[in-house]
C-alpha cells in the first residue's frame, strides 16, 4: 500500500518512471501472508465441519443398533392350567394367568440339565421381563392358543442384547462383564441352534419409559412433545401474529410501542433458564397448572417462541409492499380489512416459515422443562395435556444419565429420533420459503 | 406466593374423578365455548341475510361481520368469567376447607397450616393414599374435591348461561343498521393490543418472580455472604444440630466455573467463527459456500442437550483419555469438555453475526483498499475488520451471554461441586447447574435452598440482559456511521 501511496504523490512532478521498482521478496512475503490467512479460513471452516461430522458419527455409531433387539426363539407350551385357572376364556380370567411361568417351563425344557436354583435363576434372566408381556398379548389376540404349543419369539434381556451386538466383550474376565459364563454357553447353545436373531425393535417406537432398557421406548415422550407442541402452537402462534400486525400495521410511533419493541428483542435473548424460573413461579405457583403436564411446559415454551414468531411476522409484513394496502384502501376497505383480505395471505408463507423454525426450536429446548417437573419418571403414556408427562429432549436427557450400557445406545436413537423430527420441520420450511416466496 | 401455592388439584379432572365426577373440566368446557361461539357466528351470519332478505346489500356491514358480532358477544363474557373463576375458586375453596375443619387444626399457626394444607392437597390429589393419612386430612381433602368439583360444576353452568345470554343478547341487537363492523373492528383493536402486551407482561412477570423470590433469599442469607462468599454448598442438613444445617451460599465459584467454561467457549468459537464467516463471504466460490453454510445452519439447529449428551459421553472420556496418555489428570467432568462442546455450539452464532457485521461496511472502503492494491487479506486486515470492530465485539458480547445462559451442555457434562479453580481440566460448577440441581425435584418453596436458584437466576437475568443491550446498542450506533 506505501508503493501505490508514493506513487500518487509523485504524481505530479514527475509522471515518468520514476516508480519504485516492485520489490520480488516483499511482494513474496505479501503473498505469502494471503496464503496463509486463506489458509487459516480453510482451518476454521475446516474445524466446524469436523465438529458436525464427528458429533453425527458418533451419535449414529452409538445409537444404529437401538433400532433392533435380539430375540430368542423358544418352544412354549400354552399350558391351559397356568393361563387360565379359573377356565372361561374371558380377557379379564387370562389377565390373571402365570405368562412368567410359560417361558421359565420353556427355558427349563430347552435346558433340562438346569437343577440348581442359582442356575435357574441365571437361565431365566436371559430373557427380559418384557417376554411376559409379549405371551399376554398373544394369548389376547388369540386366545384359542391356549393349550397347545408354538414356536415364540421373545424379548432377550439387554445384557444378552449388548453381548451379541458386540458392545460387552466376552473376552474379559468373567467378573468384569455383567453375562456369567454359564450364560455365554446357553446363548451359545441357543444361536448354534438358529434360535437367536436380532429384529426391528417396535418396543423403542411404541412403549413408555422404562428402567428396563429393553423395555423402554420413545412413544411416551413423543406423544408428550405433541401435547406440549400443541398447546405451544395454539397459543404463540395467534398472539405472535396479533402483536406482530399491531406493531406492523396499527401502533403509533410512541415510547409504549418502542418499549414493547426494546422488550421483544430482549426476550429473545433472556436465558432458556429463566423462562423455567418464571414458568415454576409463575405458571406452576401462581396459576396453579399441574406440575409435569405438557400444559404447563406448552405455556413455557410459547413464552419463549413468541419472540421469533414476532419477528418473523413482522418482517414477512414488511415484505408486503405498500401498494397492496394503498389500492385495498382506495376501494374502500376498512384498515382490518386490508390485513386480512389481502395482507395476511400475502405473508404468510413467511409466517408460516417463522412459526415453524421456532417450533423446531421449542421442540429441541430441555432447560426450562427440568424446572416445571417434567422429568419425573413417567411410565404411562399421557393421554390430554394434563396428565404427567415428559418430551423428547428431557428423556434423552434422563436416559443419558442412566448406568446400564444399553440406554447409551437408546439414548442416542432417541437423539437420531429428535433430530429426524426437526430435519423434517426445517425441510417443510425451507420448502414453503422456495416455493410461496415473491418478490415484488 | 407461597400461600397460594400447588393448587393443581382443581386442574386435575383425574383427581376429581376419584371423588366425585366432575360435570365438566376447565379443558372441556373451553372447547364447548369455542364451539357455541361458532355455532353464534354462522347464527348472527344467517340472521343478517334473513334480515336483509337475502340481499347483503341492505345492510351495514358485511354479513360475515354480524356473525362475528354474534361469536364475539358469545365468546368474551363466558371467557372472561373463565379466566377470572379460575383465579378466585382455589382461594375461596381452600378458605372454606378450613373453616370446616377441626377447631384444633383451624387454630394452627401460619407455618404448620400450609404444611398441614399441603397435606391435605396431595391427599386430594392422589399423590398420598389417603389410608395412610389421618381421618381429619382425609376427611378434608375428600372436601376439597367435593368444593372443586361443585365450583367446576357452578363455573360449567355460569360460564355457558353467559355463553347463551350473550347469544341472547347479541341477536336482539342485530338489525340491517347495526354498524357491526366497527364494532368487531373496535374489539379486534383491542385484542391487537393486549396480543403485544404479552411480551412486556412476560418481562414483568420475570422480573417479579425473580426480585420476589430474591428478596425472601436475602432475608434469609445476607446479600454480601451471596456475591461474595468464595464457599457454595447449599445443602441443608434434615436437623439442626448437624455439621453444615444451614448451608453456605457463596456464589464466587459459580461465577468463576461460569467464566471459565465461557472463556473455554470464546477462545474456541471466536477465532473459528469469525474466520470461517471471512473465508465464506470473501474467498470461498460459490460452490463451497453452497455447501458449508448448511453446515453452519445444522450446527446452530442442533439442540443443546444433544451437545450435552456429546460432551459428557464422547468428548470428555476422549480428553481424558488424551490427559492420561501425556500424564496428565484431566478430570472426566472437565472445564475443559463443556467448553469446548459449547465452542462448537456458538460458532455459527459468532460467524452469522460477524457476516452480517462485516457485508455491512460500505463496499466503496473494499474497493478503494483494493484499488489501491492491497491484497484480500490485507484490505480484510487493515480496513475491513477495524471498520467492523465495534459489531463484531457487540457479536462476541451476544454470544458470552449465550453462553453464560446455556444450560443442558454444563448440566450434562461439567461438574456439581463448587470449586474454586482456574485449572481447565478441573471439575467446575456453573451458576445454570446449580439453578438446575437446587430444582430439580420436590422441594420446599420456601427453603434458603430453593430460594437461591431465584437469586441466581436474577444474576443471571441481570447479566445477560446489560450484555445485549450494550451489544445491541454497539451495532446500532455503529450502523448509524455508514447509513
Amino acid at each position: 500500500m506505501t508503493d501505490a501511496g508514493e506513487t500518487l504523490s509523485g504524481r505530479h512532478r514527475d509522471p515518468a518512471p520514476n516508480r519504485p521498482a516492485l520489490d520480488d521478496r516483499r511482494l513474496r512475503r505479501r503473498y505469502a501472508a494471503e496464503r496463509r490467512f486463506k489458509a487459516c479460513g480453510v482451518v476454521a471452516i475446516g474445524v466446524a465441519t469436523i465438529a458436525l461430522a464427528w458429533l453425527l458419527f458418533s451419535i449414529v455409531a452409538q445409537g444404529y443398533q437401538a433400532f433392533v433387539h435380539t430375540y430368542i426363539k423358544l418352544d412354549v407350551a400354552f399350558d391351559a392350567q397356568q393361563l387360565d385357572p379359573t377356565g372361561g376364556n374371558t380377557p379379564e380370567a387370562l389377565a390373571r394367568g402365570n405368562y412368567g411361568g410359560l417361558y421359565k417351563n420353556a427355558l427349563r425344557d430347552r435346558f433340562a440339565d438346569v437343577k440348581n436354583r442359582r442356575d435357574r435363576r441365571a437361565l431365566y434372566a436371559l430373557l427380559s421381563r418384557g417376554a411376559e408381556d409379549d405371551l399376554h398379548a398373544m394369548v389376547l389376540s388369540d386366545p384359542s392358543i391356549v393349550g397347545s404349543r408354538k414356536e415364540v419369539w421373545l424379548t432377550a434381556s439387554d445384557d444378552v442384547d449388548m453381548l451379541l451386538k458386540g458392545k460387552i466383550d466376552r473376552d474379559r474376565p468373567e467378573r468384569e462383564r455383567p453375562i456369567e459364563d454359564r450364560q455365554l454357553a446357553w446363548i451359545d447353545s441357543l444361536a448354534a441352534d438358529g434360535r437367536v436373531e436380532t429384529r426391528f425393535n417396535t418396543r423403542f417406537f411404541s412403549a413408555g419409559a422404562s428402567r428396563e432398557p429393553e423395555l423402554a421406548g420413545i412413544w411416551g415422550a413423543i406423544m408428550g412433545s405433541f401435547f406440549a407442541m400443541m398447546v405451544t402452537l395454539l397459543l404463540s402462534f395467534p398472539v405472535g401474529v396479533g402483536a406482530a400486525v399491531y406493531l406492523e400495521e396499527f401502533a403509533p410511533r410512541n415510547r409504549w410501542t418502542d418499549l414493547i419493541e426494546v422488550n421483544i428483542n430482549n426476550l429473545a435473548a433472556v436465558p432458556s433458564i429463566v423462562f423455567g424460573l418464571l414458568g415454576l413461579a409463575v405458571i406452576l405457583n401462581f396459576f396453579g397448572v399441574p406440575r409435569s403436564a405438557p400444559l404447563a411446559g406448552g405455556m413455557v415454551l410459547a413464552l419463549m417462541t413468541l419472540p421469533t414468531i414476532i419477528i418473523a411476522t413482522r418482517a414477512a409484513l414488511k415484505a408486503v409492499p405498500p401498494s397492496i394496502r394503498e389500492a385495498a384502501l382506495g376501494i374502500g376497505a376498512s384498515r382490518l380489512q386490508v390485513i386480512n383480505h389481502h395482507v395476511l395471505p400475502l405473508a404468510l408463507p413467511g409466517i408460516l416459515t417463522g412459526t415453524i423454525i421456532g417450533m423446531a426450536q421449542a421442540l429441541g429446548e430441555t432447560a426450562p422443562l427440568l424446572m416445571i417437573g417434567m422429568v419425573a419418571f413417567i411410565v404411562d403414556i399421557p393421554t390430554d395435556p394434563l396428565s404427567p408427562a415428559t418430551v423428547l429432549p428431557v428423556q434423552i436427557y434422563l436416559w443419558s444419565d442412566m448406568p446400564e450400557r444399553s440406554f447409551v445406545e437408546k439414548t442416542s436413537a432417541a437423539i437420531m429420533v429428535l433430530l429426524g423430527f426437526l430435519v423434517i420441520m426445517n425441510a417443510v420450511a425451507i420448502y414453503l420459503r422456495r416455493k410461496f416466496e415473491r418478490r415484488w | 406466593m407461597r400461600d397460594i401455592a400447588r393448587r393443581f388439584s382443581f386442574w386435575d379432572e383425574r383427581g376429581h374423578a376419584k371423588a366425585t365426577d366432575p360435570i365438566m373440566s376447565p379443558l372441556s368446557l373451553i372447547v364447548a365455548l369455542l364451539a357455541l361461539s361458532i355455532f353464534a357466528y354462522y347464527f348472527g351470519r344467517r340472521r343478517a341475510f334473513a334480515m336483509a332478505g337475502g340481499r347483503s346489500r341492505s345492510l351495514h356491514s358485511r354479513p360475515g361481520y354480524y356473525g362475528a358480532y354474534a361469536a364475539l358477544w358469545c365468546a368474551l363474557p363466558a371467557l372472561g368469567i373463565f379466566a377470572l373463576w379460575l383465579t378466585i375458586q382455589p382461594t375461596v375453596v381452600e378458605s372454606i376447607v378450613i373453616s370446616a375443619l377441626p377447631d384444633a387444626m383451624r387454630n394452627l399457626g401460619p407455618d404448620r397450616m400450609s404444611l398441614l394444607l399441603n397435606d391435605i392437597r396431595n391427599v386430594a390429589d392422589g399423590a398420598f393414599s389417603a389410608d395412610r393419612a389421618t381421618p381429619e386430612v382425609a376427611a378434608a381433602a375428600a372436601h376439597l374435591n367435593r368444593l372443586n368439583a361443585t365450583g367446576n360444576g357452578a363455573l360449567a353452568v355460569v360460564a355457558l348461561a353467559l355463553a347463551v345470554a350473550g347469544l341472547a343478547f347479541a341477536r336482539t341487537r342485530l338489525a340491517p343498521t347495526l354498524r357491526a363492523r366497527n364494532g368487531v373492528e373496535r374489539t379486534v383493536d383491542i385484542l391487537l393490543v393486549v396480543c403485544s402486551s404479552i411480551a412486556i407482561l412476560t418481562t414483568v412477570g420475570i422480573v417479579l418472580s425473580l426480585v420476589f423470590e430474591s428478596i425472601r433469599f436475602f432475608g434469609k442469607i445476607p446479600f454480601f455472604d451471596f456475591v461474595l462468599g468464595v464457599e457454595w454448598s447449599p445443602q441443608t442438613a434434615l436437623r439442626a444440630d448437624q455439621v453444615g444445617a444451614t448451608g453456605v451460599f457463596g456464589a464466587i465459584p459459580l461465577f468463576a466455573g461460569t467464566m471459565l467454561i465461557t472463556a473455554i467457549a470464546m477462545l474456541i468459537a471466536v477465532p473459528v467463527g469469525l474466520l470461517s464467516a471471512i473465508y465464506l463471504s470473501d474467498y470461498a466460490d460459490p460452490r463451497v459456500r453452497a455447501a458449508v453454510k448448511p453446515i453452519l445452519e445444522i450446527l446452530a439447529g442442533i439442540p443443546t442437550v444433544v451437545y450435552g449428551f456429546f460432551a459428557a459421553l464422547t468428548v470428555a472420556p476422549l480428553f481424558r483419555g488424551l490427559g492420561e496418555a501425556v500424564g496428565l489428570d484431566v478430570a472426566s467432568e472437565s472445564a475443559l469438555a463443556a467448553g469446548t462442546v459449547m465452542g462448537i455450539m456458538i460458532i455459527p452464532f459468532i460467524s452469522s453475526l460477524s457476516d452480517d457485521v462485516m457485508n455491512a461496511v460500505p463496499q466503496a472502503l473494499r474497493n478503494g483498499s483494493l484499488a489501491m492494491g492491497a491484497t484480500k487479506s490485507e484490505t480484510i486486515k487493515r480496513v475491513i475488520l477495524p471498520a467492523a470492530l465495534p459489531g463484531i465485539f457487540a457479536a462476541c458480547l451476544l454470544a458470552v451471554s449465550r453462553a453464560i445462559g446455556e444450560t443442558m451442555i454444563v448440566v450434562m457434562a461439567a461438574g456439581l461441586a463448587a470449586n474454586l479453580t482456574a485449572n481447565p481440566f478441573e471439575a467446575v460448577t456453573t451458576v445454570t447447574v446449580q439453578i438446575v440441581t437446587l430444582l430439580i425435584g420436590d422441594q420446599e418453596f420456601d427453603s434458603a435452598k430453593t430460594l437461591a436458584a431465584f437469586a441466581l437466576g436474577l444474576v443471571l437475568f441481570v447479566l445477560t440482559l446489560a450484555m445485549n443491550v450494550v451489544a445491541l446498542h454497539v451495532v446500532r450506533r455503529y450502523r448509524e456511521q455508514y447509513d
